[in-house]
């Protein structure tokens, strides 16, 4: 096997192109298992860990997207993200708190989540919930593609990058509201999600969004629960007001969100408990947002 | 201990039968710090894995993908071109038996004719590279016939429907049918029409328990270098090296006394390393290249190369009168060995003879059985055959306890056996059986404070980071269990220890060296030899020589039994030394003292005082002898009646757990997992403690996540990605109450600690789950689907 060791992004870019089935390689919580149990035996591992700038995230503003963006280089740990970002990026930072143990979280990344593209990832639902307009950049030496995430994953662990592309960073609004996660596991820690749910408030343009994680074959949006609480939380006036959103329609949202995941059962749960657990998760989870929202606007009215 | 694990202790040191003279702060009763600790803690101790040896090659085995098939063919032609290939052998290349096995020798070396189980070993391969040995295996051409797989109990007990996982004419034990082996155990009236007409109250049900795994942490490993002499040096990581060599020596078609075995850092065991699992094709393939072959397996491979704790199912009726005394139990628990037999006669025999549980029960009819199938082996596993009784039994009195408005503590405490109790095998308990005395502890213990909800810290709450619940759901419950285990090995079994020990000068300070063929599998046994040796010798310094066959048998770390035997062996051997040492005095000096002690490096007579030295009394002499410790003898249980003094000694060892359930979510936080457990003499008391911290933490996996998932016998979750073992925010404080009721018949008055906790926690954490619930949970590992109901 060969041990591709760029020292820069461009040579990473050139050594990729000229050998599309390189298997990048950065925290290598994913790769490393994968090699130990033999399940990959890639000619040539290319090894992202001398590039210094996918260890860093700037902010600023993006073509195409409203408002402030964190760049995130794709191989920040997600013990960085929490400690750093949990204001600008709270669900994924919530998110990547829920991933492995202490040791996972100091190496594991989410350009590495994204470029395993398993279901079961944990940063994709937070990802999802946090717009329409989450980009991963995507570069080759052809040049940079932005991916929306929508378009990111296409199947079971497989996402739309091109053999010769590598993830450099990804472009993520800065929360304009509360954001969460929730995953199941069955036991407390250093656990693959049996399921997952990703919940953001955008009272800026007055949407939400939301993401749900192994219980589909991909990560996917609840696309009828967003459309359906944005309409309530409009059609009432609660953006303004603050008031509750009340049962019914907390309900409701719970069985949308259940209703768009199409679970499998299989050793770490049933389809049926999968969908349970979505439902409560999504109430439980906008429950939180709601009561973070209404205080925060009761404290700035104050 | 740290405040996360604060733990009381309870002597009782007035009722010590035996008087310990010798004081020394690192001697008995003391928790020096174990040798081995710190090199674990730092990952500076060398395990099997860890073997190296000039020139050696690697070994690998190839695998059945199917748990039940016919063997057509099997070309290993283009495995063995490989370059860097040495051998590939299968079962045509064994120069003694093909077969080998614990108690009945039914399980071929390498496959041949069938494959039984999902796993089973059928061709091995030695090379130079652990890459070129996995190549050839894909190399190894098998054609397999699949036949349907023989799973269900239901199938198992009717093979004229579904066929023999073991031809009749092939049994080498007494099995029928698909029956491994069976037992009854009848007493009083047994249970009929009458008897049952005795009680007001009766409570049925059935349960059932899962498959579990021992999931040590260093995988089977081990090298075996080819001697000069035609023999095999193996350096293994196992349970028991004498029983090892006993199977191993056959198959290579050696005499005993070729095979030498030394142990090699064995990275926990807990049953799974009582059967053999690399030991004979390392030799093998050592045998046939001559160079030292090494064998690692990886976790995956871990999981199919030992054997597990039985999946059980079973049915309970019991029988009490309106005021809660019972009156009779009617027990059948059927336990699935998969493919060979293991040790399922020994759990068969465990699981009928403590079906009752620490209990008295007038009238008692129990059948017990272990059923070939095509699923995983299942053999020795921490408190096997007790484990799964407890959790129907306890569960059995918990419903009782409703059904009759009672206590459920109270209920137990009512009907608790005591020292003069008779159980249902005759046998009468004849050491403190202080099983009352053990509930009032954990009940009396203090209740953790109730959930936080204003200051959360979600690591505290089910699901924990996974930030599923902000307290939303959550309902605690609080359980309790006790249950009843043996020591030792029962049933007629001679499970002898030998201990050599040494004594000599050695730079100006006497020494003693203790030599066993113990396998120190993290229990602390070698710390416990050192204690004892310095207590009956009053030495300081003791080595302790690397466990080998040069010595004779230990017996196995199993059954909480190393302690007892062959720390009874190191005191028996101590004893002859320092008597020995006398004798020299005697002899020497004309001494006719009878108050002769060894403090401090002296000879001590307590009406004269300090005598000599040992080392002026040694000079350059070395005292060296070696002695057997055998337990009083056992018989073998009635096989229709189960009547016989079957066991050496019982252990006992009582639960609180205290749960907070996501009940929306069912997820499960066991919050606090209190054991009250009597322990003899606590030789160590911190080994003590770890013990039954350990084994609680094992029963707690066992109640809410640890289980081997099989479809139609194949394993589907051979990783520690879904085979889930509890983290540390999985494992709660667990207060520790122990008693030291002495046992007349054992050395310093100890009992085994090790098993007795497994068999409670898991109980316990139900019921705790029940409470909290309202559900029946009839069925372990619980599940987040059983607790919501999807
Ligand atoms: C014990 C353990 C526990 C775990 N627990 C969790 C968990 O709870 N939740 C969870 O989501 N995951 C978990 N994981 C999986 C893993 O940690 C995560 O998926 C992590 O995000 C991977 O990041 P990495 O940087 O280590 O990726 P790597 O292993 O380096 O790479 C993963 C994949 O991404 C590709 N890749 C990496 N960088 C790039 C790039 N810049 N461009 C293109 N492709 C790239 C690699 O080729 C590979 O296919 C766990 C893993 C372990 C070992």
């Amino acid at each position: 096997m060969e041990f591709l060791r760029p020292a820069t992004w461009d040579e990473a870019l050139a050594a990729k192109a000229e050998n599309p089935s390189a298997l990048p390689i950065s925290g290598g919580t994913d790769v490393m298992v994968e090699l130990n149990f033999d399940r990959h035996r890639p000619g040539a591992l290319l090894d992202l860990n001398r590039i210094t700038e996918l260890t860093t995230w700037e902010s600023g503003t993006y073509e195409g997207q409203e408002g402030e963006v964190i760049r995130l280089g794709s191989a920040v740990p997600y013990a960085r993200i929490t400690k750093e970002l949990s204001g600008p990026l709270q669900g994924l930072s919530i998110a990547g708190n829920t991933v492995g143990s202490p040791q996972i979280r100091n190496r594991g990344s989410v350009g590495g989540n994204l470029g395993g593209a398993s279901p079961a990832g944990d940063a994709h639902p937070a990802l999802l919930a946090a717009g329409k307009d989450v980009f991963v950049e995507a570069e080759s030496v052809r040049g940079t593609r932005l991916i929306a995430i929508d378009d990111f994953y296409v199947g079971v662990k497989r996402n739309s990058l091109e053999p010769d592309e590598l993830i450099r960073a990804i472009r993520i609004p800065v929360a304009d509201g509360p954001q969460q996660f929730s995953k199941i596991g069955t036991r407390n820690a250093m656990v693959i999600a049996v399921c997952a749910f990703g919940f953001a408030l955008h009272p800026k343009n007055g949407t939400v969004g939301t993401g749900i994680g192994s219980a589909a074959p991909t990560p996917r949006r609840a696309a009828e629960a967003e459309q359906f609480l944005a309409d309530e939380l409009a059609s009432r006036g609660l953006w303004e007001s603050g008031g509750l959103i009340g049962p019914a329609a907390v309900q409701r949202f719970g069985e949308l969100v259940s209703a768009a995941a199409s679970p499998i059962d299989d050793v770490r749960g049933s389809a049926a408990y999968r969908r349970h657990a979505l439902a409560v998760m999504a109430r439980r989870t906008l429950t939180w947002t709601w009561n973070e929202y209404t205080q925060s606007l009761r404290s700035a009215a104050a | 201990m740290s405040a996360r694990n604060s733990s009381t202790r309870t002597i009782r040191g007035e009722k010590n039968l035996q008087e310990i003279t010798t004081a020394h702060p690192d001697g008995i009763g003391g928790s020096p710090l174990r040798p081995d600790g710190t090199l674990k803690v730092k990952g500076e101790f060398a395990y099997s894995s860890d073997l190296w040896h000039e020139d050696m090659l690697w070994g690998m085995a190839l695998r059945s993908p199917h748990s039940h098939a016919k063997i057509l063919s099997i070309d290993t032609t283009e495995a063995l071109t490989q370059p860097g290939v040495y051998a590939v052998l299968t079962h045509e290349d064994i120069p003694g038996s093909k077969y080998y096995g614990l108690e009945i020798q039914d399980q071929p070396a390498l496959a041949f004719g069938k494959v039984r189980y999902h796993g089973e070993a059928v061709a091995i391969v030695a090379a130079d590279h652990p890459e070129t040995a996995r190549r050839a295996l894909a190399k190894i051409k098998v054609e397999y016939e699949v036949l349907p797989p023989i799973t269900t109990e239901e199938q198992c007990l009717d093979p004229e429907t579904h066929g023999y996982v073991h031809e009749p004419h092939e049994y080498r034990g007494h099995a029928s049918g698909n029956i491994v082996h069976s037992q009854k155990v009848v007493s009083g009236l047994g249970v009929n029409e009458d008897v049952r007409a005795m009680a007001d109250v009766v409570v049925v049900g059935e349960y059932e328990v899962g498959m579990q795994d021992q999931a040590f942490l260093g995988p089977e490993s081990g090298l075996a270098v080819p001697a000069e002499d035609g023999g095999i040096d193996l350096y293994i990581a196992t349970q028991w090296l004498h029983v090892d060599r006993e199977q191993v020596a056959p198959v290579l078609g050696l005499p005993e006394n070729k095979v030498r075995l030394t142990l090699a850092g064995v990275g926990g065991a807990f049953g799974g390393r009582e059967d053999l699992s690399m030991q004979i094709h390392a030799c093998l393939l050592a045998q046939r290249t001559g160079k030292p072959v090494k064998i690692v397996y990886s976790r995956e491979e871990s999981f199919f190369g030992h054997v597990h704790r039985h999946p059980a199912k079973m049915r309970y009726e019991h029988g009490a009168t309106r005021d809660g005394k019972l009156v009779y139990m009617d027990a059948r628990i059927v336990l699935d060995g998969g493919a060979y037999a293991s040790a399922s006669p020994a759990v068969v025999g465990n699981a009928s003879s403590l079906s009752v549980g620490p209990y008295e029960i007038p009238n008692v009819n129990v059948l017990a059985i272990a059923l070939y199938s095509n699923n995983p082996s299942c053999g020795a596993m921490r408190g096997f055959g007790a484990v799964q009784a407890c959790f129907a039994y306890e569960t059995q009195l918990d419903r009782l306890a409703a059904k009759l408005g009672m206590d459920p503590v109270e209920l137990r405490q009512l009907n608790a056996v005591s020292q003069g109790s008779h159980l249902p095998t005759g046998q009468v308990i004849d050491a403190p059986a202080p099983v009352a005395e053990l509930l009032q502890k954990v009940k009396d213990l203090p209740l953790p404070p109730a959930l936080d909800t204003t200051h959360l810290d979600i690591r505290e709450l089910p699901g924990a980071l996974s930030n599923t619940s902000h307290g939303e759901g959550i309902v605690r419950g609080v359980g309790y269990a006790v249950g009843l285990k043996n020591v030792g090995f029962s049933e007629g079994f001679d499970d002898y220890s030998t201990a050599r020990v040494r004594l000599e000068v050695i730079g100006g300070e006497p020494v003693a060296m203790v030599h066993t063929a113990m396998a120190e599998v993290g229990q602390g046994g070698v710390t416990v030899h050192g204690q004892i040796a310095r207590t009956e010798l009053g030495v300081e310094r003791v080595t302790i020589h690397p466990a080998n066959t040069e010595v004779g048998s230990a017996g196995s770390t199993s059954a909480s039994r190393q302690t007892y035997m062959t720390g009874g062996a190191v005191k028996l051997a101590a004893e002859a030394v320092r008597n020995e040492l006398f004798n020299l005095g005697r002899s020497r000096y004309g001494w006719t003292y009878n108050d002769l002690s060894l403090i401090g490096g002296k000879v001590v007579s307590a009406s004269a005082g300090v005598l000599i030295s040992m080392v002026d009394l040694l000079g350059d002499q070395a005292i060296d002898l070696t002695r057997e410790h055998h337990h009083r003898p056992t018989v073998p249980f009635d096989k229709e009646t189960g009547q016989g003094f079957g066991h050496v000694q019982y252990t006992f060892c009582a639960h609180r757990a205290v749960v907070d359930v996501d009940v929306e979510l069912g997820l499960v936080k066991v919050v606090e997992l209190a054991a009250a457990q009597d322990v003899g003499k606590a030789l160590n008391p911190l080994s003590v403690i770890g013990q039954i911290q350990g084994g609680s933490t094992q029963g707690l996996g066992l109640a809410v996540m640890e289980e081997i998932i099989t479809r139609d016998g194949k394993v589907r979750n051979p990783s520690f990605t879904d085979y889930l073992i509890p983290t540390i925010l999985d494992t709660p404080p667990q207060p520790v109450e122990i008693l030291e009721l002495a046992d007349p018949n054992a050395p310093y008055g100890l009992r085994g600690v090790g098993e007795a906790p497994t068999l409670s926690s898991t109980p316990a954490i139900v019921s705790a789950i029940r409470a909290a619930t309202g559900l029946a949970l009839n069925r372990v590992p619980v599940r987040p689907e059983h607790i919501t109901g999807t």
